[in-house]
């Protein structure tokens, strides 16, 4: 079983170092292809340890080398695949081998081709040792590597300006929960001697409450980060600058969903300490519900389905705060099918409409892009959690661990929410694929995709309709390590009017939205309609202005600050202190360059000179020597010696 | 005053000295400044003979004669070196000799 | 009294003559300037009774080094006043002075250990001539034989510098005209 751990690390890392030795020419298939089948012997294996860990095998444990031992602290290179580790592997490699095959498509006629392959499977490296590692300071390894390599694809097209401004966006605020990360695993470190997951929270019980919450708390807010909660969330959005397949893999299936690993990773910890949990599923209540309505009025296709990322990881947070972490692991698995496959989609749409995001102008598009629209109805329908796709096992059980738990609040917002992302889902598919073909006015046709890309994405449709299925093998298997909670209603009664009722809301709220904008009333906005002068639809589309008050009131003071140091500071100290120093060698090197002239006359008044310093020092010496007691009594009485 | 001690001597030998420092330091033709160092040398060799004389010892005398050796040596090499860049050059002034210079 | 009077007499003639050796202009003058003063001052050494000093010191300045300086100037043209261009004489002069000040207060201030003992005392009744021999053979006998040997390499030294071909220079030839003299001594070998 090692050799297949090893391998389902490593391949990635070969397949993105071989793609990187093509990064500087131009583009080549094989750069594309090799990385692919690597991944997919790297899914391969993750598929055999499923297997060896779903028929009661023990967990795979390893230690490949030691990686820090000075004094107490000893940090190996250890590698743990159990039941939760296990199942984000699957996670990564079907949605990252699909993307990669995806990809070769999709990036056919950028001429960074093969520089994009390294980064994707740079990425899936560093993912597979964030979520493998056994310890907290592997998992930072791999937790740093997956901003790095999110920087690195954001900012693809770097020339773009907004693009490398939103890596850069993405990279700063991460950099900043980052540190409350690193205090975490610090406070761990501190409280405990160990970073091995399983001895740190063995010796975690013993320690006092106040120590366990702020460890959690600062390690949630790396999570906060990652995971782009609020007030950390606007980099999620801004990062659709990236190439589609990239949001598919990394902003919508895997990296943003670290910060729930960690949370689930952490869950002794997080169980100890109830009042954190709450705080988490509270914020996490209120993120599923800003990030959905601002996803209703949204007009670029990318933003909205990365709101629903976002809102969709509210929900997340929401049952692994009420402590259903299973609940949430499922959830992420999949949510991460269906919302890899509705970008993947997005990707096709965008290449078909020649890079063109907004919806309205759109419409019509299922004649030509039969296929796409049945991938993304579907993968819409799952997301709204309808019975009986992958959604509607994992959405409503969050809906019913939020009741059961007996937080009506949070269990209302969801609720709500869970129409709004219903509503907000079939807009978009009403004014893609429904309507009038507005696009004839832009003068575009339209075109399906590849045929070997749609099937690279059937993967994803199958799982996103039939993942709800093994629900039950994936609880019996999962709670080994994850506490075994079951959620059930108490009285049956209730929970078929929870459950129908839910479904109802949801349809109503898919119906609307089809009559809404399924018609062919539908224009393209240009800011004169009624609603659009709405001051709601104003909050909403400008982000509750949250973008623009970090402009106005972090952003632009920082910069003033810096602007302030680096003209007061920096130039008059810093500069004046390094400038002076060179100028002072200058100077001497200037002044005393006649001594070097090679003219024999100079030479030899400078020996002269010498004499006299010489003559001098004989002089003073032998003053000094004849009257030393007298300048040795000075000098005690000066209290020098 | 009409008493001649060691320190009469010396004070004579320093300022020979200092004339021959003028000298070396002030002259740009090469010749002149052997000239120089002779004097030099001969203004240290009446300190040591003073010292020799007021102390009654030897030593002093005969690291006069040493210096003469010397001296004599000098002057020979030193006036081959100069016949030599006089032919090459056509002069012997210090200022053009800068061969040493980076 | 006649110690005193021949000291300030040939102290002053000393310094008047070298004074006019660094001075003056003309080749001739000094080297003339030079001679007396290197006979000036072997006065002192008679004065102070190292009578075969005062000797080495006539044969060997008034004598050879005279006649050396004389037989080199004759390849230059003495006959032309030397052009100098002359630095800051405020500098020069001014060192000097330090210099002589400093060696002054060394000498005269009491700094120098005072307890000098003579380790090689005038032996009574035998000249300075003998005394000399007697030292120079005994305690000095490996220096004196090394100055020998050192004048021999200076006497064969400067026959070889003023001898012929010493007016190319290898250091400050071009790489091609070091080849072509290197090729031509090659032949010369070979033939």
């Amino acid at each position: 079983m090692e050799f297949y751990l090893y391998l389902a690390l490593f391949a990635p890392l070969a397949g993105s170092l071989f793609a990187s030795l093509f990064g500087a020419s131009k583009k080549n298939l094989i750069a594309g292809l090799v990385p692919s089948l690597l991944l997919f012997t790297s899914f391969v294996s993750s598929t055999i340890l499923l297997v060896h860990i779903l028929s009661g095998g023990e967990a795979v444990h390893v230690e490949m080398m030691t990686w820090m031992a000075t004094g107490d602290l000893y940090i190996p290179f250890g590698f743990l695949v159990d039941e939760v580790s296990v199942t984000m592997m699957m996670v990564v490699t079907i949605v990252s081998t699909v993307v990669h095959f995806y990809s070769i498509g999709y990036m056919d006629h950028d001429k960074a081709f093969n520089r994009f392959f390294a980064w994707l499977s740079a990425f899936v490296f560093s993912m597979m040792v964030l979520v493998m590692s056994d310890n907290f300071a592997g998992l930072f390894i791999g937790w740093e590597g997956v901003g790095l390599c999110s920087w690195a694809l954001i900012g693809f097209w770097y020339h773009k300006e907004s693009a490398t401004w939103a890596a850069n966006e993405a990279f700063i605020m991460n950099r900043i929960a980052d540190l409350g990360m690193l205090i975490g695993i610090f406070l761990v470190y501190w409280n405990t001697g160990t970073l091995q997951y399983n001895e740190a929270f063995a010796a975690m019980p013993s320690l006092e409450t106040d120590v366990l919450v702020w460890t959690g708390i600062f390690l949630f807010i790396g999570a906060m980060g990652k995971s782009a909660q609020f007030p950390l969330h606007t980099w999620l959005a801004d990062a659709m600058e990236g190439p589609t397949p990239v949001s598919a893999l990394i902003h919508a299936a895997t990296m943003v969903t670290a910060g729930v690993y960690l949370v689930v990773r952490a869950n002794p910890l997080y169980d100890m300490i109830p009042e954190v949990g709450i705080f988490i599923a509270s914020l996490g209540a209120f993120v599923a519900l800003f990030a959905a309505s601002m996803a209703l009025v949204n007009r670029d296709m990318k933003r909205i389905i990365a709101y629903s990322t976002l809102s969709q990881l509210g929900y997340m947070f929401v049952a692994a705060g009420l402590g259903a972490y299973w609940v949430a692991l499922f959830h992420l698995m999949a949510h991460a099918f269906f919302k890899a496959l509705l970008f993947l989609g997005a990707g096709n749409v965008m290449h078909a409409m020649h890079d063109e995001l907004d919806p309205f102008k759109m419409g019509g598009l299922k004649k030509a892009m039969k296929w796409t629209f049945i991938m993304m109805t579907l993968a819409s329908v799952a997301l709204a959690g309808i019975f009986p796709l992958a959604g509607f096992f994992s959405k409503d059980l969050i809906l019913e661990v939020a009741f059961i738990e007996h937080h009506y609040v949070i269990y209302s917002v969801l609720l709500f929410t869970a129409g709004l992302t219903a509503f907000y889902s079939f807009r978009l598919v009403a004014l893609i694929f429904h309507g009038e073909e507005r696009y004839k006015l832009f003068g575009v046709h339209p075109h399906e995709a590849y045929k070997f890309m749609l099937i690279a994405m059937s993967p994803l449709l199958l799982l996103a309709i039939i993942a709800g299925a093994f629900k039950m093998t994936y609880f019996e298997m999962v709670t080994a390590v994850l506490p075994a909670t079951e959620y059930h209603v108490h009285s049956a009664m209730t929970y078929w009017i929870m459950t129908i009722g839910t479904q109802l809301f949801v349809i109503l709220a898919i119906a609307y939205a089809y009559k809404k904008y399924a018609n062919s009333n539908v224009k393209v906005p240009d800011g004169t309609s009624k609603m659009e002068n709405r001051l709601c639809y104003k909050i909403l589309s400008n982000q509750y202005y949250i973008p623009y008050f970090y402009e106005e009131y972090l952003v632009k003071p920082y910069r003033e600050l810096s602007a302030v140091f680096w003209k007061q500071v920096d130039l008059k100290v810093v500069d004046a202190t390094v400038d002076g120093i060179a100028n002072i060698i200058y100077t001497t090197g200037e002044k005393t360059r006649g001594m070097q002239s090679g003219n024999l006359s100079t030479m030899l008044k400078w020996m002269v000179v010498g004499t006299v310093a010489l003559l001098t020092l004989a002089v003073v010496f032998g003053l000094a020597v004849r009257y030393s007691v007298e300048i040795n009594a000075i000098l005690s009485a000066l209290g020098v010696k | 005053m009409m008493e001649i001690t060691l320190n009469h001597y010396l004070v004579l030998s320093t300022i020979l000295f200092a004339i021959g420092l003028v000298g070396v330091m002030r002259r740009k033709n090469l010749l002149m400044l052997f000239f120089a160092t002779e004097i030099l040398l001969n203004s240290v060799n009446i300190a040591f003979a003073a010292i020799s004389h007021f102390y009654g010892d030897l030593t002093g005398q005969m690291f006069a004669f040493f210096v003469i050796a010397i001296a004599a040596s000098e002057v020979a090499v030193g006036l081959g070196l100069l016949i030599v860049w006089h032919k090459r050059h056509g002069n012997i002034d210090l200022d053009t000799m800068s061969t040493m210079r980076g | 009294m006649f110690e005193a009077v021949a000291f300030y007499l040939f102290a002053f003639l000393t310094i008047a003559m070298f004074f006019i050796t660094v001075t003056t202009s003309q080749a001739l003058y000094a080297l003339t300037a030079l001679a007396a003063g290197m006979i000036f001052i072997s006065a002192f050494f008679f004065i102070l009774g190292a009578d075969f000093l005062g000797a080495v010191q006539i044969v060997v300045y008034s004598g050879a080094v005279m006649a050396l300086y004389a037989f080199g100037m004759m390849f230059f043209d003495t006959t032309r006043d030397v052009k100098e261009k002359h630095g800051n004489k405020l500098i020069v002069s001014g060192l000097s002075i330090l210099v002589a000040v400093l060696v002054v207060v060394i000498i005269a201030a009491p700094i120098v250990s005072t307890n000098m003992s003579a380790s090689y005392p005038m032996t009574e009744g035998v000249g300075n001539t003998q005394e000399v021999g007697m030292v120079l053979f005994t305690k000095y006998l490996v220096p004196f034989e090394v100055a020998a040997v050192m004048l021999l390499v200076a006497m064969i030294a400067g026959i070889v510098l003023a001898g012929k071909k010493m007016d190319l220079s290898l250091t400050l030839m071009s790489d091609d005209d070091v080849r072509q003299v290197k090729e031509e001594e090659n032949k010369k070998v070979l033939s």
